[in-house]
């Protein structure tokens, strides 16, 4: 978060030959806004065009008017979708948040160790599709070490990922474990920044750890948690690949997020163009919550000097 | 885990505590609250690490000896069988009769293709990225600040919406199941990447490269042989994290390719997942396969983990 601060006024060598360096400028950009043109811009545009027609990939696009809005909106699926990703978002973002907050603030106050850091980061660097897979194995109904020791401390075996109420959250904290310790690493060094004579004056004046926490780290903390809150939740909210690997959407629908379902749609029944309405509507939804939040948490203001 | 990082004293414990104590002169009494928050630490630490010796247990035990004995925290007849299942090493009875579906996986195969897709997004997607960055942070041209807050507009738009279009126009090019069609997309630019770099670039100050330019030397050669060095570490880390993410990456790859020619080791692993035996899991063999998708992040993690790890915490990268 730097600000672009305006240089000096001082002469540049090739300043008054005039001209700038337009013809120069125009071959540095050009790889980039060819990629920007190409596969965001036009994607981005094409989407939301798609979502007015009927479109199966073989033949050309047949529009449709509002059709695939107005089938989307009777759609029960659809609906089901919506509340199964909202309901993963909350337990994926509530946990992941608490646990990153208290893995950041114990990596600053208990100990700088970097090899830590690292630690913590490791699951960040398998796949979802590696985490998925591994606690399916770990919580596996008969053979899963997880049930194991469920059932060793006299307990019934838990079907966590074949049970309607249980998916959802055991699919959620999968995700919990993969991020956590990079949203820890990124609320970390947003720690970095508040001085360190703040909690040594706190101390002086005998305040705990926790009445520092609250009075000195949290209100400090803001603009960066903030920050990292939206990115988390637009991340959340396209869960698709551990869903892919532990339940395919089911037990009935119960693990059916959006993105599964608008897989679904484009590449299980070939419907491009009501794939795509859901695909804006998943756009528009994450846009009022990214705008919602960031007025809500002030997320461009600091109280930091 | 040994993977991680090359610090010299592993700092456990006691060399922390003690080397906070050497500046705190007045040694505290260890506190209660102290204790629990070390036992938390432990805590994290554990459930971060005990999956991956979960991983490595069961890949090296035979499936039968996993069903007899599935508590047992030492491999259970300890086998090399699940990867040789991976690698496709074993023949289809050996297989078959060890629990595998048999179904061949041509596991190097996949391992090259993400090496091809990862490696070509990384070095052109940096390399493309930072040229941009240096035209919006140092060059002069009409339209610039126009062109960038484009570029920032893009940030805005999830990824996720820009596939099934991008699936629909990689069709049209006659890219689907190849290799280029999966990298190609964000071959270019992300909109991060570029941002972030620019914001490295107008962090540098002027008078480096003034000093260059007074000396005869082109904003090219400038560009080369000044900006980028200076620029190494941020470099280094966005390449190592854009790299993960490409490697990691499922969603798309599933979409463009259908054949082992293009499929890469994240669809591969899915795959060998839902090729399940009637009989139940192959999870020695799908351990295995697991293991060996993950290890190459962890190697290129740990070659340069102490970098990324303080770099991550000053940049808040992503």
């Amino acid at each position: 978060m730097t600000i672009a601060s305006s240089s000096p006024p001082t002469r540049r060598p090739r300043a008054r030959e005039g001209g700038g360096d337009g013809r120069l400028a125009a071959v540095f950009i050009a790889p980039a806004l060819l990629g920007y043109l190409v596969f965001l811009l036009w994607p981005t545009l094409r989407g939301i065009y798609l979502s007015f027609t009927r479109f199966n990939l073989l033949t050309p696009a047949k529009w449709v008017g509002l059709d695939n809005y107005d089938r989307m909106v009777h759609d029960p699926i659809f609906w089901s979708s919506l509340k199964v990703t909202v309901e993963y978002v909350f337990i994926n973002i509530g946990v992941q948040t608490v646990a990153a907050l208290a893995i950041a603030v114990l990596l600053q106050r208990l100990t700088q160790s970097a090899l830590l850091r690292g630690i913590v980061l490791t699951p960040y660097l398998m796949s979802n599709v590696v985490a998925g897979i591994v606690w399916l194995w770990i919580l596996d109904t008969q053979l899963g070490i997880g049930n194991e020791i469920i059932g060793g401390l006299g307990f019934d075996h838990i079907p966590f990922l074949a049970d309607k109420t249980w998916a959802i959250p055991t699919i959620a904290l999968i995700n919990v474990w993969r991020h956590v310790g990079y949203t820890a690493l990124l609320l970390f060094a947003g720690l970095q920044a508040i001085p360190n004579d703040m909690y040594e004056a706190a101390k002086v004046d005998g305040a705990s750890e926790w009445r520092m926490f609250w009075r000195i780290t949290m209100p400090l903390l803001r603009p960066v948690l903030a920050v990292v809150l939206i990115m988390t939740v637009i991340g959340s909210f396209q869960v698709f690949d551990t869903v892919a690997v532990t339940t395919a959407g089911g037990p009935a629908n119960a693990t059916n997020v959006l993105q599964y379902y608008i897989y679904g749609s484009a590449f299980g029944r070939f419907q491009f163009g009501y794939a795509s309405a859901m695909s804006v509507a998943l756009l528009i939804v994450l846009s009022a919550i990214t705008f919602l939040q960031y007025r809500l948490t002030r997320a461009g203001q600091t109280d930091l000097g | 885990m040994a993977t991680l990082t090359t610090t010299p004293n592993v700092p456990n414990t006691p060399t922390t505590t003690t080397k906070q104590e050497t500046v705190r002169p007045p040694r505290r009494p260890v506190s209660v609250g102290r204790v629990a928050a070390w036992i938390a630490m432990t805590a994290i630490m554990l459930i971060t690490l005990l999956p991956f010796f979960w991983i490595l247990r069961t890949a090296l035990s035979t499936n039968t000896g996993l069903a007899a004995h599935p508590s047992d925290p030492l491999p259970v007849d300890f086998t090399t069988g699940g990867f040789e299942r991976a690698l496709g090493l074993q023949s289809t009875k050996e297989a078959i009769a060890q629990g595998g579906s048999g179904g061949g996986l041509t596991f190097w195969r996949y391992l090259l293709n993400s090496v091809i897709v990862s490696t070509l997004v990384t070095v052109c997607q940096v390399f493309f990225s930072a040229m941009a960055a240096y035209a919006f942070a140092r060059l002069r041209w009409r339209g610039r600040d126009r062109m960038f807050g484009l570029f920032l507009a893009g940030l805005m738009v999830p990824a996720i919406f820009t596939l099934l279009p991008n699936f629909v126009l990689i069709k049209q090019l006659g890219l689907v199941d190849t290799l280029l069609g999966i990298a190609l997309p964000t071959m270019f630019m992300t909109p991060f990447a570029v941002f972030f770099l620019k914001q490295f670039f107008m962090n540098i100050p002027r008078e480096v490269e003034e000093a260059a330019l007074l000396d005869g030397a082109g904003k090219v050669r400038v560009f080369f042989r000044v900006l980028l060095p200076m620029a190494s570490t941020p470099i280094l880390t966005l390449g190592v994290l854009t790299y993960i993410t490409s490697w990691n990456d499922y969603f798309w790859p599933l979409m463009v390719s259908y054949s082992d020619s293009s499929r890469v080791l994240s669809v591969a692993l899915a795959i060998f997942r839902s090729q399940t035996p009637q009989t139940g899991y192959d999870w020695s063999g799908l351990m295995a396969a697991t293991l060996i998708a993950a290890l190459p992040m962890l190697v290129l993690f740990s070659v340069f983990a102490r970098r990324i790890v303080s770099s991550i915490s000053f940049t808040g990268i992503k």
